[in-house]
């Protein structure tokens, strides 16, 4: 959450991330091989004995260790590069969820979609799914490209404008996984963080039943600041009035467990912090400061939020 | 830096039982106190939405109106409308234990200038 905190890159929480993390120790492993056999090299070139540079500075020693050895290696590691990592673009089972992430500048739009790719919830930086299961991620960007990574569940994949990359992901038990923009997108970039949330099956099941239910609007100073301020012109809130859709959709604000892009733990401070003056702390982001709120409507406006579940 | 040794010791009024800065620090980012405040030590975030924290130590008033003691603060980050009703900041989720380490945490850092 905080400025210092790291992502964890090399410790995969499931499969697609496992054959990812395999490789890349490997390439580790295989550079510090190829690191010492220089060293070791410019060690005789420099401090060896005579008869050993003379055995060594022939041109067989080029057709072997220059040519030989590498292609044998090589071809070798792309064998098993390519089927450690198969899969990651084996196709998926058709009844496997999907759901669409669209790059914003500096945030994810999260849309949850049906068997007919048609989107029945929309959300914002933050993605549920069950644990044990694989879900298919469709990435999309709105204006410029960005990279989706949450490195734990799966690989790297660019967010470009007008196409659609699909990559799955699957954690292999419930925990909470941070991701990170890997493409550098302009501005607070280092600032647009995601996270994902996995769950047991059951529990997830019951999430998502929970929030598809109708939605009783929540009344009074906050809703009606909402609507008043200016708030509703760029956030939605499914069931009211407020329907803007420039900015990261407040359904269900209240649940999730950071804000500003997953950079914020998510109470009552943090938000009255991000509504009052956002750019303090994501500066260059698309939204205003409002410092004309007085302490009490800041506070009734996120005590509103904080009821949008 | 003359002066700094005629002003009175922050370490003496200022002690906290039990109470451990570095935890503080780690408390002071999980709850995200940097979104309204610009912390000493804290890099980011540095929110402007409240007041600045740099040089709380030697700060004679919390929030303006009430004596900066180590108990008071304790009470306050944790639970601000409770301690100074009328006050804008809201209460943070953090135990009593976490609001100590916070306060212990504001006046090491103020004092550490």
């Amino acid at each position: 959450m905080s400025g210092d905190s790291l992502i964890p890159v090399l410790t995969p929480a499931g499969p697609y991330a496992g054959s990812i993390t395999m490789l890349a120790w490997l390439l580790i492993a295989m550079a510090t091989a190829v690191l010492a056999i220089v060293i070791a090299a410019l060690w005789i070139a420099f401090a060896g004995s005579d008869r050993l540079k003379s055995r060594l500075g022939g041109s067989r020693t080029i057709w072997i260790g220059g040519i030989g050895v590498p292609v044998v290696i090589l071809t070798v590691l792309l064998v098993y590069g390519l089927s450690l990592t198969r899969n990651l673009t084996a196709p998926v089972p058709a009844e496997t969820m999907r759901v669409r992430i669209t790059g914003e500048m500096w945030w994810w739009r999260v849309a949850y979609l049906d068997e007919t790719g048609q989107a029945f919830m929309i959300d914002a930086n933050e993605l549920h799914i069950p644990a044990g299961r694989p879900v298919l991620l469709e990435l999309e960007s709105n204006d410029v490209i960005h990279s989706f990574w949450v490195p734990q569940l799966s690989g790297k994949l660019d967010m470009v404008p007008g196409r659609r990359n699909t990559m799955p992901i699957q954690a292999d038990a419930p925990g909470v996984f941070s991701g990170q923009c890997a493409e550098y997108c302009g501005g607070p970039h280092a600032l647009m963080g995601f996270v994902v949330i996995a769950h047991e099956p059951a529990d997830f099941d019951r999430m998502m039943t929970e929030r598809r239910a109708s939605r009783t609007p929540v009344l009074g100073t906050g809703a009606e600041l909402f609507q008043r301020t200016g708030c509703a012109a760029c956030h939605r809130i499914a069931g009211t009035k407020a329907n803007g859709t420039a900015g990261p959709d407040l359904t269900h604000v209240g649940t999730r467990r950071s804000l500003g892009a997953g950079i914020l733990p998510n109470n009552r401070g943090t938000l009255m912090g991000w509504i009052g003056d956002s750019q303090a702390i994501k500066p260059g982001n698309r939204m205003p400061p409002y410092k004309m709120l007085s302490a009490a409507e800041l506070e009734a406006i996120a005590s509103y939020l904080e009821a949008q579940r | 830096m003359l002066t700094a040794g005629c002003e009175a010791s922050p370490g003496k009024s200022q002690h906290m039982a039990q109470a451990d800065a570095v935890r503080g620090k780690l408390a002071i980012e999980r709850a995200g106190c940097g979104a309204c405040h610009d912390i000493p030590g804290i890099r980011w975030p540095k929110g402007q939405a409240g007041p600045s924290l740099q040089g709380f130590g030697d700060q004679g008033m919390i929030a303006g109106r009430l004596p900066n003691r180590p108990d008071l603060l304790a009470a306050y980050v944790r639970n601000a409308p409770a301690t100074l009703p009328g006050t804008t900041m809201p209460r943070m989720p953090l135990t009593p234990a976490e609001a100590r380490d916070i306060a212990a945490y504001l006046y090491a850092a103020s004092a550490r200038r």
